[in-house]
């Protein structure tokens, strides 16, 4: 049955493109949580419905002007951040209500909402087409590849920027480039899960691994795989019971999250030490 | 060219809301000191190091090396920083390894400060630049701060002892030449209290780094620092420890600050 499912191209693409997705949302969430920014890819998204809306109204491809847009949105996220010293959560805010009542207007403005428009909030991993699964597929390649070389240095800003400036790496510059490759990770993963449940693929798999307690590279490896079980799942099982792909994909990660849970407080799983929610703070 | 101070501080102020947090002081800091720097708690010592480290503006003149501005900037990854308090996630999933590895992150930076000072004629025992391997590096590190066998464990599980020769593992790996805890043993016990001050007596004297140390344990100042400088926002005195522990006036207006400040703070509580 499982065979049967695969000789099918649409959903040969929609794994392929899926993977990839998983891949990379998992590896760039893991900085995007660690620094509080759980709600980034929500706020990127939402500005990313208003990039959507601008390419609808003007009539050009809108995952392009979504690029163009969510690009500018980070960057003006990290700018608010940096310049007001206003916290990461409230920032989100401000940029996701922003590019959402940008969307609206423009949706309203050309005459409601449109097929295209309904794609990109739920997603639409089992319609994307051959040159889409080719963008998806080179867009992610581009960004593990930027991951892998700057991992170090982004493990460092994450862990403490002020340590990191002293070491000698330029943190401002770092910073952009951090919001440039995760804006373009939530447009480019939008097909996937869609505007409005980005943030489980980005959350999820990362709250998850770090439950096990490892260091930083297998926190990612495990991360990864969970990604990619939810993907790989959340498909097949859509198709064979004929259910909408996103939620399936995040109902799956979830229920792996509950399930590590359980594990943990059965002591199956290695301890974990969790502290209080509070940072520690070193005063030695 | 041969420069004998590592660090030359002039007429360095700095205010917060025009209130000076350190107020028009001068000192200099020999290649291989020890300095002990002293003072009640808001005394202006952080934020002299923040200073000293490019993250604080201030007027008057800092030099390292006689160095200054951008050339001053380059050589900031030779200095090793240990702050008071380094915040992070609580189950930030980093290892002991992965953190003392951050301080190899900018090789280039420090292979090209390091040139910048050794054609000074300065030099110190960079033992980490003749290991090879990363690998050989960290558990170098490891083995001179005592914790080889905590490399795999996560930082949330440290100890604050153990924490704090973390990060002076980090700093070490890099070869500082110039190594700056601010009160490193605040919050240890005893034990780690000695383990520590074992390690920056081994550095200080074996690997010839340079050492700025804040603490308000008068015992290990008098064992441990070469020389004092006694500071609340002010410097009161800068020189030979000898000579500082001398002085009884100035102890007893040590004391007397100390503990109108530890009153202050209780008061506040």
């Amino acid at each position: 049955m499982i065979l049967e499912a695969l000789s099918y191209g649409f959903m040969q693409k929609a794994l392929i493109a899926g993977i990839a997705v998983g891949l990379i949302c998992s590896f760039m969430g893991t900085f995007l949580v660690l620094r509080r920014y759980s709600l980034f890819g929500d706020g990127i998204a939402h500005v990313a419905f208003g990039g959507i809306s601008v390419g609808l109204f003007l009539g050009v491809f809108p995952l392009w002007t979504a690029f163009i847009v969510s690009i500018f949105g980070g960057i003006g996220l990290q700018k608010l951040r940096q310049s007001t010293k206003i916290s990461g959560d409230a920032a989100v805010a401000v940029v996701l209500v922003s590019g959402l009542a940008v969307g609206v207007i423009l949706v309203s403005s050309s005459g409601g909402f449109s097929v295209d428009l309904f794609s990109f909030l739920f997603g639409s991993i089992l319609l994307i087409s051959n040159e889409d699964t080719i963008m998806i597929l080179a867009i992610s390649s581009g960004i593990i590849a930027t991951l892998v070389v700057l991992q170090k240095q982004f493990l460092h800003l994450t862990f403490n920027e002020e340590q990191a400036k002293l070491v000698g790496l330029r943190t401002t510059l770092l910073n952009y480039a951090f919001v440039i490759l995760a804006s373009i990770t939530v447009v480019t993963s939008m097909r996937l899960v869609g505007i409005l449940l980005i943030s489980a693929l980005i959350v999820i798999p990362n709250i998850t691994a770090m439950m096990f307690g490892k260091g930083f590279k297998k926190t990612v490896c495990i991360s990864m795989g969970i990604s990619v079980i939810s993907v790989i799942g959340g498909i097949l099982l859509s198709y064979f019971l004929n259910l909408a792909p996103s939620g399936t994909i995040v109902v799956i990660a979830v229920g792996i999250l509950v399930g590590t849970l359980v594990l943990k407080s059965t002591g199956l799983l290695q301890k974990v030490n969790i502290k209080n929610p509070s940072e520690i703070t070193h005063n030695s | 060219m041969s420069v004998t101070n590592v660090l030359d501080v002039k007429d360095l102020t700095i205010n917060y809301d025009n209130q000076p947090a350190v107020d028009n002081i001068s000192f200099d800091v020999h290649q291989g000191d020890c300095l002990g720097i002293v003072g009640p708690n808001g005394a202006g010592k952080t934020t002299l190091f923040r200073a000293i480290l490019g993250l604080q503006a201030f007027s008057g003149k800092i030099k390292l090396f006689g160095f200054e501005d951008s050339k001053y900037k380059s050589i900031i990854p030779l200095i090793g920083y240990v702050p008071q308090k380094v915040t992070f996630e609580p189950n930030f999933p980093a290892t002991v390894y992965d953190v003392v590895s951050m301080g190899l992150i900018s090789d280039k930076r420090i292979v090209q400060g390091a040139k910048l000072i050794q054609e000074c004629g300065c030099c110190w025992n960079r033992i980490y630049q003749t290991i090879k391997k990363k690998d050989d590096k960290i558990t170098q590190a490891l083995h001179t701060v005592g914790l080889e066998f905590l490399r795999n464990r996560r930082i949330g599980e440290l100890s604050g002892g153990e924490l704090q020769r973390v990060f002076i593992a980090k700093a070490l790996v890099k070869d500082p030449l110039l190594l700056i805890l601010d009160e490193p043993v605040a919050s240890v016990d005893v034990e780690s209290q000695t383990k520590f001050y074992n390690v920056i007596k081994t550095i200080n004297k074996e690997n010839n780094i340079t050492i700025i140390w804040s603490s308000h344990d008068l015992d290990a100042i008098s064992k441990y620092a070469n020389r004092v400088a006694c500071m609340n926002k002010k410097l009161f005195f800068h020189g030979e420890k000898e000579k500082f522990f001398s002085d009884k006036e100035l102890l007893k207006m040590y004391t007397e600050s100390s503990m109108q400040m530890h009153m202050h703070n209780h008061d506040m509580h």
